[in-house]
């Protein structure tokens, strides 16, 4: 039995790691352009447009006001027509990206606020497009940043899929609900907390880490 | 080279208009250095800031190198702005790139080969002295350094117009000059014309040709330095020239310093040299007339454009009553004095 227990945690774990990461990159893909756009939307910058600044705006806050334990059911149609599933990793992914991207905007879009404006007029005195400021200017320079709100987003990503885990998703989440509180097993409980813990700090470090290394402010 | 005429600019905040900029007109030849002085809110940053079109003027022309950018389609003005270059007080170096790779900034944003930009770099490099700076970070490097990284910068597409920002204010009195020194080398090396903004006189005494003086959006005066201190006509521009030249009255003095003569006591002056005042001529009359002889404590005297300016701190040494003749003669002759008191 404790053979086919660790097996089962092992998996567990690397489902675990697998949706954080994957929906990670997942919700950057989404949500880095989403964020680059709504702070070149703003008030006073390169592109401002208060339309289309507002109409995204909405949308993200209705996303992000969205419980995300509600956001996994609510999207079930969606995920099935893009993964043929609603349970499992892959199906989880779905949600998962989708409920961290507004996130990420959000998190993207204040990352760039702190860059102090009078890189982006210098910018435009030497003559850049919209273009190369974002990819020469605010991207590079808002780095070590962004860096820290990865770090953030995988720390939530870690919680959210566990969250997932209760409603079949697999991972870490769905052995220590079902073997936790349904069973009430508390040595696996406990090695599943554990293991959540120290995924975390890992994620943590590792960002701590690689922020210092991209900061050269 | 450049040319400003009937420059307005009026900011629209919130239903509120603001006049930043009122019918300002301004020309500077090509090769000389203008220096637009004015204190903090009169709307320099905004005249500069027409010069690029960083601002666009609510009505008026702007000409540089005989185009009018008022008219040019963006991708025009974007090559229009390749022949100004401009430095900033916060010097806007950007803390993500090595000092080498800020300076190829502005070439890279224009697609130059690579080993163009390897040689133009290392050139400029040395232009400014920072040879052995190349791989630093701007984090790591003074003020002054930065500031000198930024006008590499600046002349990395080879310009025609250099504009400055208040590019000394944020740099101490050392570094300020040595920072001067450079753009003087550089407008006579290059021939780059150089229009700076500045609340500093000792910035456009010690290397502009000309001065405009602004104030509320309005330029109230221009012209070649030594007119501007020879015969300045508002108030503003006698205070501006009279703050750049500062004197301390010594601590002792101010010890010493009483309201009441004394026996043994001299009375203490400040005489104030402006321009055409021949403040030295009457040291040596008071001494012939009133039996007075003159302590010049200590001085500050400046030569600008072929008029002295100053302000001497003066011990009057004879009788109580003489004295007061002297300074009375001063006044007389349209000589600033200050009485201080007795010493």
């Amino acid at each position: 039995m404790y053979e086919s227990m660790i097996e089962l945690l092992i998996k567990g774990t690397i489902e675990t790691i697998l949706m954080t990461f994957v929906s990670g990159f997942l919700g950057f893909a989404l949500g880095l352009p989403a964020g680059v756009f709504l702070f070149i939307t703003r008030k006073g910058q390169i592109k401002e447009n208060r339309i289309l600044n507002n109409l995204l705006s909405i949308l993200i806050n209705i996303f992000r006001a969205i419980p995300f334990i509600i956001l996994i059911v609510w999207m079930i149609p969606f995920t099935r027509l893009i993964v043929g599933t609603s349970i499992g990793v892959s199906a989880a992914l779905v949600p998962l990206s989708i409920g961290a991207a507004p996130f990420i905007a959000r998190m993207v879009e204040n990352s760039l606020l702190e860059i102090p404006y009078g890189l982006i007029e210098a910018s435009l005195e030497m003559g850049a497009t919209p273009f190369q400021i974002v990819r020469k200017v605010l991207l590079p320079e808002a780095l070590p940043s962004l860096v820290n709100s990865i770090t953030i987003t995988l720390i939530t990503l870690v919680g959210y899929s566990t969250m997932g885990g209760a409603v079949g998703a697999g991972g870490l989440g769905q052995i220590g609900y079902q073997y936790g509180y349904v069973g009430y097993d508390l040595v696996v409980m406990n090695i599943v907390l554990v293991l959540l813990v120290a995924l975390v700090f890992i994620i943590q470090f590792t960002g701590d880490f690689v922020s210092k290394k991209v900061d050269h402010r | 080279m450049i040319e400003l005429k009937h420059i307005t600019k009026i900011f629209q905040e919130e239903g509120r208009a603001t006049t930043a900029l009122s019918d300002v007109s301004l020309k500077v030849s090509e090769g000389k250095i203008v220096g637009v002085i004015g204190e903090s809110g009169a709307g320099k940053s905004t005249l500069i800031r027409c010069v690029n079109l960083l601002e666009c003027p609510t009505s008026g022309e702007v000409y540089v190198d005989g185009d009018n950018l008022m008219l040019l389609s963006s991708s025009e003005l974007t090559k229009a702005r390749r022949n100004i270059g401009m430095i900033f007080q916060h010097f806007n170096l950007l803390a993500s790139r090595t000092v080498s790779e800020n300076i190829a900034f502005p070439l890279e944003l224009d697609k130059t080969p690579k080993t163009n930009i390897k040689a133009r770099v290392e050139e400029l490099l040395k232009l400014v002295g920072l040879e052995n700076k190349a791989n630093e970070y701007p984090s790591n490097l003074s003020g002054g350094q930065k500031q000198r990284v930024a006008i590499a910068r600046a002349l990395a597409r080879n310009p025609k117009v250099l504009l400055c920002d208040e590019a000394t204010s944020a740099l101490d009195p050392a570094t300020t000059h040595s920072i001067l020194a450079l753009l003087k080398d550089i407008n006579k090396q290059m021939s780059i014309t150089i229009l700076l903004i500045t609340h500093e006189m000792e910035v456009v005494k010690s290397i502009c040709d000309e001065v405009a003086v602004l104030n509320n959006g309005e330029l109230i005066e221009q012209g070649t330095i030594s007119a501007i201190f020879s015969h300045p006509k508002s108030e503003l521009t006698q205070q501006l020239i009279a703050s750049s030249i500062r004197m301390q009255i010594p601590l002792d003095y101010v010890e010493r310093l009483s309201p009441q003569p004394g026996p043994g006591k001299n009375l203490l002056i400040t005489l104030e040299i402006s321009g055409q005042s021949m403040a030295n001529a009457a040291l040596s009359e008071v001494a012939r007339l009133f039996q007075t002889n003159s302590n010049i404590v200590c001085a500050q005297i400046d030569y600008i454009g072929g008029v002295k300016f100053g302000i001497m701190l003066i011990e009057l040494i004879g009788e109580v009553d003489k004295e007061l003749q002297a300074v009375a003669f001063f006044k007389d002759k349209n000589i600033k004095v200050e009485v201080l008191g007795y010493v």
